[in-house]
């Protein structure tokens, strides 16, 4: 493996392409960040893959999803852009609102941005750009 | 792929009349798994009658946020039959999703099984 290794696919609308996607990352991730880091960069991967395909690209066959990542010394960066009309994360209802708490859904950035140190959106919300140090923090 | 054979995803056993749950997966991840996974806990309700069900983690590494909301709905199909439904054996990091949803709130969450069935 290459002392920075990166990597970049165009994947179908499809959760078992994100899931080779996700093995990967995991196998990439797992080799310079300690277990509980390695988690927290799974966890958002695998929420922002979800929500690229589903709310995204509406699982729509003729929509891909880009991704791209790069180990870098003190940090793992992942990009994930999607084809569909874009959201703003402000929209998003807080699932951790009285009112919202039983909401089967709604939970993947509210997991994202816990986990990562840090979180953009770009293009209209249908790029995620996020980064998680090396550093034993957040 | 978007086919996978039927398989078992869940094992469970009775102690008492509380009907305990072991995942078989280590990671509760893709959309495919995770609808079976759900469809088999609320048959467990729905057509076997199970009003108290332990959920034991002990063999999860991994759950999105699909899979939470697998439980809630699981949750409110408990409670609308007025059973209970624990979760123990939940690893640290599992354990601090659902702090961070706040989802702790929501479930009975126990460290081991033996105190999650004298919850009941």
């Amino acid at each position: 493996m290459p002392d920075h290794p990166a990597g970049e696919f165009v994947i179908p609308s499809d959760l078992e392409a994100a899931r080779r996607v996700q093995e990967e990352i995991e196998a990439v991730v797992k080799t310079a960040f300690a277990e509980h880091e390695a988690f927290a960069v799974k966890m958002a991967v695998e929420e922002a893959l979800v929500n690229a395909i589903k709310h995204g690209n509406q699982m729509d066959p003729d929509k891909s999803v880009r991704v791209a990542y790069a180990l870098k010394p003190d940090r793992f960066d992942v990009r994930i852009t999607d084809e569909g009309p874009g959201f703003n994360p402000e929209d998003v209802p807080d699932p951790t609102a009285p009112e919202n708490l039983e909401r089967p859904c709604g939970r993947g950035l509210l997991l994202i941005r816990y986990y990562m140190s840090e979180v953009a959106f770009q293009d209209s919300g249908r790029t995620i750009a996020m980064y998680k140090r090396r550093d034993g923090s957040k | 792929m978007s086919q996978q054979p039927r398989r078992r995803r869940l094992e469970v056993e009775d102690s008492g009349d509380v009907a305990v749950v072991n995942f078989v997966d280590k990671k509760i991840l893709d959309e495919q798994n995770i609808q079976m996974i759900g469809d088999d806990l609320f048959r467990l309700v729905d057509e076997l009658g199970r009003r108290k069900i332990l959920l034991n983690f002990g063999n999860v590494e991994f759950l999105s946020s699909a899979a939470l909301g697998k439980l809630i709905t699981l949750n409110r199909k408990v409670q609308a039959v007025r059973g209970k439904l624990v979760l123990c054996n939940i690893s640290k990091e599992i354990r601090e999703v659902f702090e961070i949803t706040k989802l702790d709130k929501l479930f009975t969450i126990l460290p081991d099984e033996q105190s999650a069935l004298q919850a009941f």
